[in-house]
């Protein structure tokens, strides 16, 4: 197996009294295309923003090529890493959202440059230029420099995932971002990342396209109430499902 | 025969122009404070732990909740009894300055907070830090939302800066009413002070539409 970028041990999330992850083991290795499935608040969300240290969590340890994410031991204390150190560690992931989330005062291009300049601090030229790649590999050269209200929601989420990529982070992670379009639009975006997928992007996808999963992913992981369910190849676990919460689930997704 | 209203408006020129000077220059100095310290107030109403914020809530809810007219002789007289002696200029543009502030303040803490929090965690997950994130993410934002709510304050700072005649500040209210003590064209002249206000306030309205028009996002 190749190398091994993401390790996550024992992660565990509560929000207030509710504990939304009960302990997450789980090692992603380069190049793995991961779908994550399962029902609405099984934890899919959650588990991707505490990748990316949007959520502070309570247990366990997430490394990235080997550096713990978010916090480190003192002692036997736990502490969280400064604002900073967490800053840099972020960009070392991207995340594309089922909101898109641009940044609507500013163009195609500038929503692209914004990391390359201020957190990868490349000369203006550089970031441009990167910036017009990525714009042109989602297909969106074109309209480098429309405003987000001038594009549509697929176009915009091509944007926003050329934004993520161009920061050319070791791991991406994808949260259902197709959930929010109208149904013409779900294929353009992916397709984008159907061939972020056969360049060899290592990521993790959060996806109720259960066709997509099956076509595109290397491995797929069940959640379920907060814990890893099933843990497979998609032939095994689509076709034959282990346990019967697995079943149950893929009985009521659409295989459209 | 009677003086005309144009003979006695010639006469009072000067008084007229160096009145509406005063106003013109309270308004703009409260102005100017009022929002460089209403952005403070603003970020610490956004952005304060839990001993900053209910501290600069209380201010907010307090200043907005009296009467400008209140502030204006409370700076007047405050000061006055407790040893700091402020000329009436300089305690009226504090007054209004600090009434600004709690407006600006509303204003701004309102245009931040109704980012939507996606714009935040988009910023966060491409490596920015929070300093980054506002100033290139947050704040170009919020300014293009705030701005006509900030205009019509200062409209009303502008207006507010009338006050400023009861403690003896010569600005164009002041003045209108000196004069109109001589001639006793009590009706022309306020009238005529009453479109210099709009003047200067429409002024400030067409402005405030020409900065919107040039910072807005097209869609
Ligand atoms: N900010 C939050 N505050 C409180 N509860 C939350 C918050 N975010 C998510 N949850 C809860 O955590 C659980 C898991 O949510 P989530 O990770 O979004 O699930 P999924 O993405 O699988 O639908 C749900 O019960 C949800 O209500
Ligand atoms: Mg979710």
């Amino acid at each position: 197996m190749s190398k091994t970028i993401l390790e996550i041990e024992g992660l565990r999330k509560t929000y207030g009294s509710l504990e939304v992850l009960k302990g997450i083991d789980c090692a992603v290795h380069e190049g793995e295309v991961i779908a994550i499935i399962g029902s609405s608040g099984s934890g899919k969300t959650t588990l991707l923003r505490c990748i990316n240290m949007l959520e502070d969590f309570e247990g366990g340890t997430i490394r990235l090529d080997g550096e713990e994410i978010g916090y480190h031991a003192e002692g036997s204390m736990r502490r969280r890493k400064s604002e900073k150190d967490i800053a840099r560690q972020r960009a070392l992931t991207g995340m594309a959202f089922q909101q898109f989330n641009l940044f609507p005062h500013m163009t195609a291009e500038a929503n692209v440059m914004l990391g390359l300049l201020k957190v990868k601090r490349l000369p203006k030229d550089e970031a441009r230029a990167i910036a017009l790649k990525w714009l042109d590999r989602v297909g969106l050269g074109d309209r480098a420099g429309h405003f987000p209200g001038q594009l549509s929601g697929g176009q915009q989420q091509r944007v926003a995932i050329a934004r993520a990529i161009a920061m050319n982070p070791r791991l991406m992670l994808f949260d259902e971002v197709t959930s929010a379009l109208d149904p013409e639009l779900v294929g353009e975006v992916l397709q984008v990342i159907k061939g972020l997928a056969a360049d060899g992007m290592t990521m993790l996808l959060v996806t109720h396209e259960m066709r997509f999963a099956y076509e595109v992913a290397s491995r797929v992981i069940f959640m379920n109430q907060g814990v890893i369910g099933e843990d497979g190849n998609p032939r095994e676990m689509f076709v034959a499902p282990k346990t019967e919460r697995l079943a149950d689930f893929l009985k009521t997704s659409s295989f459209n | 025969m009677t003086p005309s209203f144009l003979d006695q408006l010639w006469l009072a020129r000067n008084v007229i122009l160096s009145g509406l000077g005063l106003t013109v220059s309270i308004s703009l100095l409260a102005i100017l404070a009022g929002s460089v310290l209403g952005v403070l107030v603003g970020l610490s109403l956004t952005y304060g732990n839990r001993l900053i914020r209910p501290i600069f809530r209380v201010y907010t809810d307090i200043i907005r909740g009296t009467p400008v007219l209140v502030l204006v002789l409370a700076s007047y007289y405050v000061s006055s009894a407790v040893g700091v002696n402020l000329d009436p200029f300089s305690a009226g543009v504090l007054a209004l300055a600090v009434f600004c502030s709690s407006h600006v303040g509303e204003i701004v803490r309102g245009g931040l907070q109704a980012i939507p929090k996606g714009q935040t965690e988009a910023a966060k997950a491409i490596g920015l830090t929070f300093g980054q994130t506002f100033a290139y993410v947050l704040w170009p934002q919020a300014l293009r939302q705030f701005l006509p709510a900030w205009v019509n304050t200062a409209a009303e700072m502008v207006k507010a800066s009338t006050l400023l005649s009861v403690i003896g500040v010569a600005e164009l209210l002041l003045r209108t009413q000196e004069i109109i003590s001589r001639n006793f064209m009590s009706l022309q002249f306020y009238f005529f002070a009453g479109a210099l206000y709009f003047v200067v306030n429409y002024g400030i309205e067409r402005f405030g539409k020409y900065v919107e028009r040039k910072t807005a996002v097209p869609s």
